[in-house]
């Protein structure tokens, strides 16, 4: 009977095309191959955020009267409500972590040659909407914290030359922060995002699918072929043994510094000491706060935020900016300042939990 | 032009129309509407008794929080409590006897002017007067 049931869903479903398709799938070994595990994990977090966010919304009541007061129910009423909480907010800071690491290690293994140009925007475009997702759902338990870093988030937003204005207003849903923000970011949070990032996601393991996985240059340079290991099952295993570790590694996060509620939000409360945003925006913020008022006649501030959004720009494009080959001394002046991307980022996160002082 | 690059032009055309016909609405939709508010130039900001030589509170001054403070001597001191480097509501702090944004370190004097950090501009200052116990917070007069 369940072998009838197999065949059938075998013959309806095109299993044995997909089979083929999982099976063609052949994973380099190198002495770099560590780091293909990290888009994999990436996406295990996703899941994770998808299944907890899902599991939020039963709950959380979108307004902002009763925003804070059904996160603190969820927290303190719901059985496991604490730790379905707990786990959404470490997952989103572990994936945009791990996502990091991927989108760091595959510039500096310069992943992004062609025929891969396509596969790096795709990734790109995937990190702008974590960053995003994370931005939009900071908002969402209506805190003090959450207020001020989406007042300052949306005010430098509001700063970037000509669209500036329309993109403040249309991120606050009017002139302040107030509950048409709050409904907003939820709106952006649950629905127009995840749309998004499921199309786009599926532009991109597309594209890595067609393209395969790439191989550094200077493992291609050794002259002999390179080994490989089947997706599936060997190096999907090795994968699952790495999102087992995660999903250890959440509870145990979960369970021992499960997140902070913190105060409602008050607009007519001082933004209080010590605020900082999450550190995935920290170097960001460092930065803002170290300029000074006035850089060359313009505001500093202007200037950080011109700067950052050409780095942005910059970082985007390196595909078509570095050398195709991936060798020669384009190449190396890239990966350089790939490796100055990656300290800039690392010391100025630092400094945002060494209060501001080096 | 032949029939059917005629025919390819026009689907081409129409599309177009009707996507932005679409579309429009949509885009309009997503702006929010702008809602007139009523101009505040005077508020009771608080009591007197209320604030202890030194202290501060932030008051509403229409959609905004203002900045009220006592200062040691006993006088009143109020101004926009919006820093206006990224928008972040400052505080007071009496050990220094500044204005300060926590946000990110923008620090102004008495007098709302932006003196370290990254504010590129002073805080907006209003006038203070107190009426019997109410401290009134009026927009300054050469604003």
């Amino acid at each position: 009977m369940i072998a009838r049931v197999q065949e059938w869903l075998r013959d309806r479903l095109g299993l044995d095309e997909l089979q083929q398709l999982a099976e063609h799938k052949q994973i380099p070994l190198h002495r770099h191959t560590f780091w293909y595990y990290w888009g994999g994990m990436t996406l295990f977090l996703f899941g994770i955020q998808v299944c907890t966010g899902i599991l939020l919304l039963l709950y959380y009541r979108a307004s902002a009267d009763e925003a804070y007061e059904s996160v603190r129910f969820i927290m303190t009423q719901v059985s496991f409500g604490w730790l379905i909480r707990s786990i959404h907010s470490w997952s989103a800071n572990l994936m945009i972590g791990a996502a990091m690491v991927h989108m760091f290690s595959a510039f500096m293994m310069k992943a992004y040659r062609r025929p891969r140009e396509a596969t790096w925007l795709s990734g790109m475009l995937l990190f702008g909407l974590s960053m995003a997702f994370g931005f939009s759902g900071y908002l969402l338990p209506w805190n003090q914290l959450a207020f001020f870093a989406t007042k300052v988030g949306t005010d430098i937003t509001g700063a970037v030359p000509v669209v500036g204005p329309f993109m403040l207003r249309f991120l606050r849903g009017g002139d302040h922060i107030t509950g048409a923000t709050l409904t907003r970011f939820f709106g952006f949070h649950v629905a127009i995002l995840p749309a998004i990032a499921t199309m786009i996601l599926g532009v991109h393991l597309y594209l890595v699918q067609r393209h395969g996985m790439s191989v550094p240059p200077q493992v291609e340079d050794q002259g002999t072929p390179v080994p490989q290991m089947k997706f599936v099952p060997h190096f999907l295993l090795r994968d699952m043994v790495g999102w087992l570790a995660a999903l250890g590694g959440l509870a145990l996060l979960a369970a021992l510094l499960p997140w902070e509620l913190g105060l409602k939000a008050d607009p007519y409360v001082p933004a209080p000491a010590g605020i900082k945003p999450e550190w995935y925006f920290g170097w960001m913020f460092q930065t803002l706060r170290m300029l000074p008022s006035h850089i060359a006649g313009l505001e500093g501030e202007l200037i950080g935020i011109i700067g950052i959004g050409l780095a942005g720009m910059v970082w985007l494009l390196a595909p078509f900016l570095d050398d195709p080959t991936g060798r020669g001394p384009r190449a190396r002046f890239w990966s350089g300042l790939g490796v100055a991307a990656i300290v800039y980022i690392t010391v100025f996160t630092l400094l945002v939990y060494r209060g501001g002082k080096p | 032009m032949d029939r059917r690059r005629f025919l390819d032009w026009m689907i081409r055309i129409s599309g177009t129309t009707l996507g932005a016909f679409v579309l429009y609405p949509v885009v309009r939709y997503l702006v929010p509407p702008r809602i007139p508010e009523a101009v505040t130039r005077r508020v009771v900001a608080g009591k007197v008794k209320e604030l202890q030589p030194g202290s501060f509170k932030i008051f509403p001054f229409g959609s905004q929080p203002g900045l009220l403070i006592r200062t040691q001597d006993g006088s009143f001191r109020a101004m926009s409590a919006v820093c206006t480097h990224l928008g972040c509501t400052a505080q007071y702090r009496g050990a220094d006897r500044m204005v300060w944004c926590a946000c990110h370190n923008g620090v102004y004097d008495l007098e709302g002017r932006n003196v370290s950090g990254p504010p590129p501009r002073p805080l907006e200052r209003y006038d203070v007067h107190v009426e019997g116990e109410d401290v009134v917070v009026e927009k300054a007069r050469t604003s």
